[in-house]
């Protein structure tokens, strides 16, 4: 099939040489869609009438928005008014948000057009989007292998040629894991940098919407287009967007990139390594200055994040509580039997493992030993990051220690689950913007993916080192060399 | 319980009240398979009592910039209530309705 979502120019020239209206052009999106995504599931479903109703509101609207007409994957944990939006429970059947997500509003403001839903981890909670309710989505480079996750579904569709861009929402690296297993770019803006207002809550303090895209240019174009203030979202902030296109094509001569030897482990395996290891001789290359750094408090944020990120979780999931929206268990003969018997039935089994996890690390005896614990360490891992950039500019380190791994091959044990986002989730606890980008492939031919972090706000440095490795290389292409060509 | 206390053990008696205090219900079995998942995960969290933060403040918030935000205490448009009503599993009139409570 011909990859004509490969990039936003791309689908306007090829939108430009149809001549039919905005609403053809929808009918024939979600036809070539529902034939993509047969074998992927990326979509839990196309939800033609409201992709239909959003591109005749394009079609009447005069405005020439920089996203007009472009298809854009929702995922299912980002309300859009009156479309279904089910985080990926059981829980949330049949919800229909009454409120725009602030990004929502933002997209349809320069004319996207929005494709919901995209599968996910059920709550974001996963790093391989087997726990979605509705099934698992598959990684288009091997429908054997899991696409990565919470946002798998997201990744896989931009992968896969569905749509342009994509929305996912990044806690511990849900953004970044899965752009890095599919073969896509991923981006996770500083916290604060974009509106959490409608994006159904996991983790308060680390939570943060970003795009996925098959280039740096369509990153900093979907990137313009959501950040920015919000008064309905207090923890966004109030501070100037940059204009992050006119950080494309710049020269990196001179830039001190530093890499962490703590992000080059035991348990990494040799193909990333090795790609990793050859993406930084490209910014050698390209004039920047490697610096050998430390962060030494790295081995300890995944358990921090384990305490923090399911703690909020469990309070931020009291609210499925059967009364106000979603699922109902009608069988209960009072509330409080109501109360248990629409969670039980209503979450899967990981949603309840944090739940359990972070009511106990919550609970009276243990708060001071777990969460307070956690938080101070969250401090020392900020701090790492904060000595670190007095150093370098910009930190370089592999996305995932591993590329996709097998659909099923890590559902029994949480614990190595968990582990796999080991080098994603400092930069949510300390809040930094962070990039994965693709540097090429393993042995198996899976995408292995390059991370790049900055300090807080400095999304721009970001974008110009990020397009600076991919003008020189040819790593981002092969995406679509290698799926829609099979 | 004080602060790096040595090992903690998971019960299967705590993972009842745990459930309990979160509105969640387990057989025996799922009893069983949760307390081992978790004593394996808080086994490997117990980690962070190596780590030295007797002058460590905790995180509050990410960006040490960042103050608490307020606004003036303004009345402002809210949802009308049968929008906020309008995915309720079950209502009457202006109400959610439940449930007998007592």
């Amino acid at each position: 099939m011909k990859d004509i979502l490969s990039g936003i120019n791309t689908y306007k020239e090829w939108l430009k040489e149809q001549s039919g209206s905005f609403a053809d052009a929808a009918l024939f999106l979600t036809s070539r869609i529902s034939k993509l995504d047969k074998d992927v599931n990326a979509f839990i479903e196309i939800d033609k009438e409201g992709i239909t109703k959003n591109a005749e509101e394009i079609d009447a609207a005069s405005a020439e928005g920089v996203l007009r007409g472009v298809p854009v994957g929702i995922k299912d944990n980002i309300c859009i008014k009156g479309r279904l939006t089910t985080c990926g429970s059981h829980i949330l059947e049949g919800f229909r948000p009454p409120y725009n997500a602030t990004v929502v509003d933002k997209l349809r403001f320069v004319g996207a057009l929005l494709i919901n839903r995209a599968n996910m981890d059920e709550f974001a909670f996963g790093s391989s989007c087997e726990t979605s309710y509705y099934g698992p989505t598959k990684n288009p480079w091997d429908t054997k292998h899991i696409p990565g996750g919470s946002s798998g579904g997201s990744a896989a569709a931009v992968a896969a040629g569905e749509v342009v861009a994509a929305l996912g929402s990044d806690t511990g690296g849900s953004i970044r894991q899965p752009a890095s297993l599919c073969g896509v770019v991923g981006f996770k803006p500083t916290y604060g940098r974009v509106s959490r207002y409608g994006l159904i809550a996991f983790a308060s303090s680390l939570d943060q919407i970003g795009p996925i895209t098959r280039n740096i240019e369509d990153c900093a174009v979907m990137l313009e287009a959501i950040s920015g203030y919000d008064e309905k979202d207090s923890t966004s902030v109030n501070r100037e967007v940059p204009r992050y296109t006119e950080s494309l094509s710049k020269d990196i001569k001179g830039m001190k990139v530093g890499i962490p030897k703590e992000y080059f482990i035991e348990g990494i395996e040799p193909g990333v390594k090795a790609r990793v290891e050859e993406s930084i001789n490209v910014y050698r290359d390209l004039g920047a200055e490697i610096v050998d750094i430390s962060l030494p408090h790295t081995k300890y944020a995944v358990s921090c994040y384990y305490i923090i990120g399911p703690a909020e979780a469990s309070s931020n999931l009291a609210r499925y509580d059967g009364v106000h929206y979603g699922y109902r268990n009608r069988k209960a003969n009072d509330i409080i039997d109501m109360y248990i018997a629409s969670r039980n039935d209503g979450f899967g089994a990981e949603a309840k493992r944090r739940i359990l996890l972070g009511t106990y690390a919550l609970s009276s005896g243990y708060y001071e030993a777990y969460y307070l614990k956690a938080l101070k360490v969250r401090t020392k891992i900020a701090d790492d990051f904060s000595d670190a950039f007095e150093q370098c500019k910009v930190i370089l380190t592999p996305t995932s220690p591993t590329t996709a791994f097998k659909i099923g091959e890590k559902v029994e044990d949480p614990l190595q689950m968990y582990l796999s986002d080991i080098f994603t989730i400092p930069a949510n606890l300390a809040g930094l913007p962070a990039v994965s980008m693709p540097c090429g492939v393993d042995e198996k031919d899976l995408p292995v993916g390059l991370q790049l972090m900055a300090q807080p706000f400095d999304e721009e440095t970001l974008i110009k080192a990020a397009h600076a490795f991919e003008r020189s290389t040819e790593h981002h292409k092969l995406v679509g060399e290698k799926i829609l060509k099979k | 319980m004080s602060e790096g206390s040595s090992k903690k053990t998971i019960t299967e008696d705590v993972v009842r009240y745990v459930a309990q205090l979160s509105r969640l219900s387990f057989d025996d079995k799922e009893v069983k398979k949760f307390k081992s998942q978790l004593a394996d995960i808080l086994g490997y969290i117990e980690q962070l009592t190596e780590v030295d933060t007797k002058d460590t403040p905790p995180t509050s918030h990410v960006l040490t910039s960042m103050k608490n935000v307020f606004r003036e205490d303004e009345l402002q448009k809210s949802l009308p209530v049968e929008e906020g009503l309008s995915n309720a599993p079950e209502k009457k009139g202006d109400f959610f309705k439940v449930p007998k409570v007592i």
